[in-house]
């Protein structure tokens, strides 16, 4: 069994969904050639041909579109946007058309393309190079976000997302690509999709986050297990749809949550969940649900992002606010 | 398409330069050549976040195209923009500065290598996403149009960028209402890794891409400086008449990577050396300064030498100048009550 990072978890998703089904094309900018802007499809042109890799001109907004006509064919196109901040150009082709192919024609067509994106901040890069925009796809019925945060929930949901009928758009952490390795077994098995991970048990406080904040939301659990509280770490891995009911469980059992996200937070989707809370679980919490996230200001350039980015002293701070609350 | 006859530069006898022009033009070359050198090297350091992309090779472009400009005219381009931003005459120190993310630099480092302007130097910027600011170099002529200025906007992109879909939007606009904007494609043969013929259709002839709108187009050696001006003053010709938008295609070449990670798999060394060799901008203006006696060998030693220390100075200044303070994050979001 390899042990591999998340990045090459990817490139290993890809080659086994292009291996057992022959309608996958993988396409975007220096994708094939060059592997990707990340290597994510390194070596993947060598081993099915350029028909298979296709190296795009430089038009987000024309290769989407071309995605859809290629998946409303049948085909499973894998498109790769180099960087979150360059999607939009695309968002007509991904809303307009991805997203509503099956409910405009009741179903006679389907779109089950997959946009993969690395996203989030951290790595030193420009805005449009660092930005986590999820909340926007996450708003757009029709389509899935899912966001993997290691190396096997990376090739088991982007198996899934492939599988799925419909468009996915899935965005990897780019910051932890590197960060940690893992025994991942190349059986060709999906993760389910909608589902949230529970990654720690616990049962003082429940810790929601997705991406790259996972690592500083386990340092966190980590830290507050030396003070003797159990806190639960939740990853929320499909935004959209929401699996609620995991979210539920966990909080009826703590009776407290934090909700980590590196975004703005303004319209983020730590938002979203704690309406949910407070629609559905108000009884069962014990203190205000509270978010650490990202300021709502453009994130910055490399000297300032270190400001920028939930820190594990501001989750620690959130969390013990909840707890101390009553 | 008659009336938008397109053509090729003819390439049997080029333009030729006064004294003081190939003087200031090997300078600025120069200047954009020892500058980029330095920023690789701050790069390398670690002292640069936020990406770099370098124009060594690609300096005869900008410095020519800048020698036609007039007062007032404008100038955009895309991420590969510090060359453009010294052929403006903007400050050296501030430009690396910003490379660096210093509160001296043109952005107050928070913009860093893509993203910097000066107003007083009609600087429209460096921007980030390939093709984006053609339609903004549309806009800025509309604007001129408007004013009846006589300025003319020069929009400059790739020939990667030459297969968005907004150029054509732009182009369109440009030729319907007859707006005073050149569009020059700097075609260095690479978008990031994609040689132009591996994305282009009729890569050969990028210039002819705005012929169905009847904008006309021609090819310049954009390695030759003075067929870069020559271009570049025919072009402005063209514009300040009335006759709307203008498209050059200048054929160049980056010896550098994309950006500073570029995995170099798309073309070969000896293809790098050769270009180097037998194409170089400076090396061609040199041999013509030096055959012609216009300077002598010492002379242009000596140019390289204050260049080095202009370039030194911006360095020292962008290694030394304060970070941006935290409370920066919060600025220039909204315009807040009394500024």
């Amino acid at each position: 069994m390899p042990e591999v990072d998340l990045l090459q978890a990817v490139n290993m998703a890809l080659t086994k969904a292009m291996e057992t089904d022959d309608r996958v094309i993988v396409l975007g900018e220096d994708v094939g050639v060059d592997g990707g802007v990340f290597r994510a499809t390194n070596g993947l042109i060598e081993r099915f041909g350029a028909e298979r890799v296709r190296d795009t001109p430089l038009s987000e907004a024309g290769i989407t579109g071309l995605s859809v006509g290629l998946a409303a064919q049948d085909f499973r196109p894998v498109l790769e946007i180099q960087f979150m901040g360059f999607i939009y150009p695309a968002i007509d082709q991904i809303i307009n058309h991805a997203s509503r192919l099956r409910n405009r024609t009741r179903g006679r067509l389907t779109c089950p393309m997959v946009l993969r994106a690395p996203f989030g901040g951290g790595i030193h890069a420009p805005e449009h190079h660092s930005e986590s925009t999820e909340a926007m796809f996450a708003h757009i019925p029709g389509l899935r976000v899912v966001i993997p945060s290691s190396p096997k929930r990376a090739y088991g949901l982007l198996l899934a997302a492939i599988e799925n009928p419909d468009p996915v758009v899935f965005l990897e952490p780019k910051r932890i690509y590197h960060v940690q390795k893992e025994n991942v077994e190349d059986d060709g098995k999906a993760l389910p999709l909608d589902r949230c991970f529970v990654l720690r048990e616990g049962s003082d406080i429940t810790l929601i986050t997705w991406g790259a904040m996972i690592v500083e939301t386990l340092a966190g659990a980590d830290q507050l297990a030396e003070d003797g509280v159990s806190a639960e770490v939740i990853d929320v891995a499909t935004l959209t749809p929401l699996d609620t009911d995991t979210i539920f469980s966990s909080v009826e059992k703590t009776g407290r949550c934090v909700i980590v996200h590196e975004a703005a937070r303004t319209g983020g989707f730590g938002g979203e969940i704690a309406a949910r809370l407070a629609e559905d679980g108000l009884l069962s919490l014990l203190a205000p649900v509270k978010r650490v996230t990202g300021y709502d200001t453009v994130i910055p350039m490399p000297r300032l992002e270190h400001h920028y980015m939930p820190s594990l002293d501001r989750i620690l701070t959130a969390a013990r606010e909840v707890l101390e609350y009553s | 398409m008659a009336k938008a006859a397109s053509k090729r530069a003819v390439k049997t006898k080029q333009p030729t330069f006064t004294k003081e022009q190939e003087l200031k033009a090997y300078y600025n070359m120069l200047m954009i050549r020892r500058f980029e050198e330095k920023a690789g090297q701050l790069y390398g350091m670690g002292q640069i976040g936020g990406f770099c992309h370098l124009y060594i090779g690609q300096e005869a472009v900008v410095t020519g195209v800048q020698m036609a400009m007039q007062d007032g005219d404008q100038m955009i381009t895309s991420y590969r923009d510090h060359g453009h931003m010294l052929a403006c005459d903007m400050d050296p120190k501030g430009v690396m500065a910003e490379l660096t993310g210093r509160s001296g630099g043109y952005s107050k480092g928070k913009g860093g290598s893509m993203h910097m302007f000066s107003r007083e130097k009609n600087f429209y910027g460096g921007h980030g996403i390939v093709g984006a600011q053609v339609p903004i170099g549309a806009g800025l002529a509309f604007a001129n149009k408007y004013q009846e200025n006589g300025a003319v906007s020069v929009t400059f992109f790739g020939e990667g960028a030459a297969n968005q879909g907004q150029v054509y939007e732009s182009f369109n606009m440009a030729a319907l209402w007859k707006l005073p904007v050149i569009f020059v494609i700097e075609n260095n043969g690479y978008a990031m890794g994609t040689a132009v013929k591996r994305s282009a259709a009729k890569s050969e002839e990028l210039y002819n891409r705005g012929s169905v709108y009847g904008i006309p187009g021609m090819q310049a050696d954009g390695m030759d400086v003075r067929a870069v001006k020559e271009a570049a003053a025919n072009a402005f010709d063209h514009c300040r008449s009335g006759k709307g938008p203008f498209i050059i295609e200048m054929m160049t070449y980056r010896y550098r990577g994309h950006s500073m990670s570029d995995p170099a798999k798309y073309r070969s060394k000896e293809e790098v050396k050769k270009m180097r060799q037998e194409h170089d901008p400076i090396e061609q203006a040199k041999a013509r300064i030096l055959e012609e006696k216009i300077a002598t060998e010492a002379d242009l030693k000596a140019t390289d030498a204050a260049i080095r220390k202009i370039v030194s100075e911006a360095a020292e200044f962008a290694q030394t100048n304060p970070e941006p303070d935290p409370s920066e994050l919060w600025t220039d979001i909204y315009l807040e009550a009394g500024e």
